[in-house]
């Protein structure tokens, strides 16, 4: 079967994003009063795999061995079908 | 005695790197390119300063990956040495050769300056001709030099004495103003637990000639061979 994961990688709550508040920063300048910025990345991969599990499985080990940097990321996988 | 310097695509300071050990050091180096692989015995391999990969996805991430990796992390369990400076560094955290990562500078810009250092262990390979809390003047390069880890790892580090340098002011007073990037507690170079892989993000090679304002850098390098030859 085929899947798409969509792979959401986050900085974990505390580490800080210099990126997130130049953003904020931006769009305080542009005049959007904001409560809160956070950026993501996000990967949309697709694979062929015998189920759904195994797709879900792949995914974990990818944020584990390259797409998330343990240390400061969190991640979530999602499949979309 | 045999250094190598491994070129990742995008490294741009494996020459400098290779022009400090072996002419003014005076030590055989060999530019690696890393699908060569390590062919030879190495007495220490130094993974050099640059851009591998664009720094895409993270800084370091994707010459973490690379076969050549396996050879080096293997090298560094043989109990050789291994400098990362620099996107060495970047990329030595991304393959967990010490814990903790270097990420996007507090203030996210590229810092490209002269900065101090002191010199918080001496006993190490690359250390130890440098005096207890010396102050040193060498060179930083880089956008993702922000060295982060758990509070857990950071007593570790402090309690084992693997901290090299710690960015410092010129009289050597550890404070929030001489910290360029927000690096927790000021570090910016990291020893393995068996103290036989240094990365940090200075750039020592860049310090290693009197024409270039410091030769304080070339002491790692110095360092470094004293304890090959001690240890032949």
């Amino acid at each position: 079967m085929r899947y798409t994961l969509k792979i959401t990688i986050t900085l974990k709550p505390g580490i800080l994003d210099p990126e997130a508040h130049a953003i904020r920063h931006a769009l305080t300048n542009l005049g959007f009063r904001t409560e809160d910025l956070k950026t993501a990345r996000i990967f949309l991969i697709t694979l062929d795999t015998p189920d759904e599990g195994e797709a879900r499985a792949q995914a974990e080990k990818m944020c584990e061995r390259l797409l998330a940097n343990p240390v400061i990321h969190d991640h979530t996988v999602e499949v979309m079908g | 005695m045999r250094f190598a310097v491994v070129q990742f695509g995008g490294s741009n300071c494996d020459l400098d790197t290779q022009y400090v050990l072996q002419e003014v050091c005076g030590i055989d180096t060999d530019l690696v390119w890393h699908r060569d692989g390590l062919k030879r015995h190495y007495d220490a391999v130094i993974m050099p300063g640059g851009f591998s990969y664009g720094d895409y996805l993270r800084a370091g991430a994707i010459a973490a990956r690379t076969p050549v990796m396996a050879e080096i992390c293997r090298h560094a369990t043989q109990g050789k040495l291994v400098l990362g400076i620099c996107n060495g560094a970047q990329t030595g955290s991304e393959a967990g050769l010490v814990p903790g990562t270097f990420t996007i500078n507090a203030y996210p810009k590229f810092i490209s300056r002269e900065v101090h250092l002191r010199v918080e262990n001496t006993s190490s390979p690359f250390t130890s001709h440098y005096r207890k809390d010396e102050v040193i003047q060498v060179p930083i390069a880089h956008k993702e030099g922000r060295y982060i880890a758990g509070d857990a790892v950071i007593r570790r580090l402090n309690q084992e004495n693997r901290v090299a340098f710690r960015f410092c002011d010129r009289d050597g007073t550890i404070s929030e103003a001489a910290n360029p990037n927000g690096s927790i507690e000021n570090i910016t170079g990291v020893l393995s637990k068996e103290g036989n892989v240094l990365l940090m993000m200075p750039h020592p090679e860049r310090a290693s000639e009197k024409v270039l304002g410091s030769e304080d850098g070339r002491r790692i390098f110095d360092s470094m061979i004293a304890h090959i030859e001690e240890h032949a």
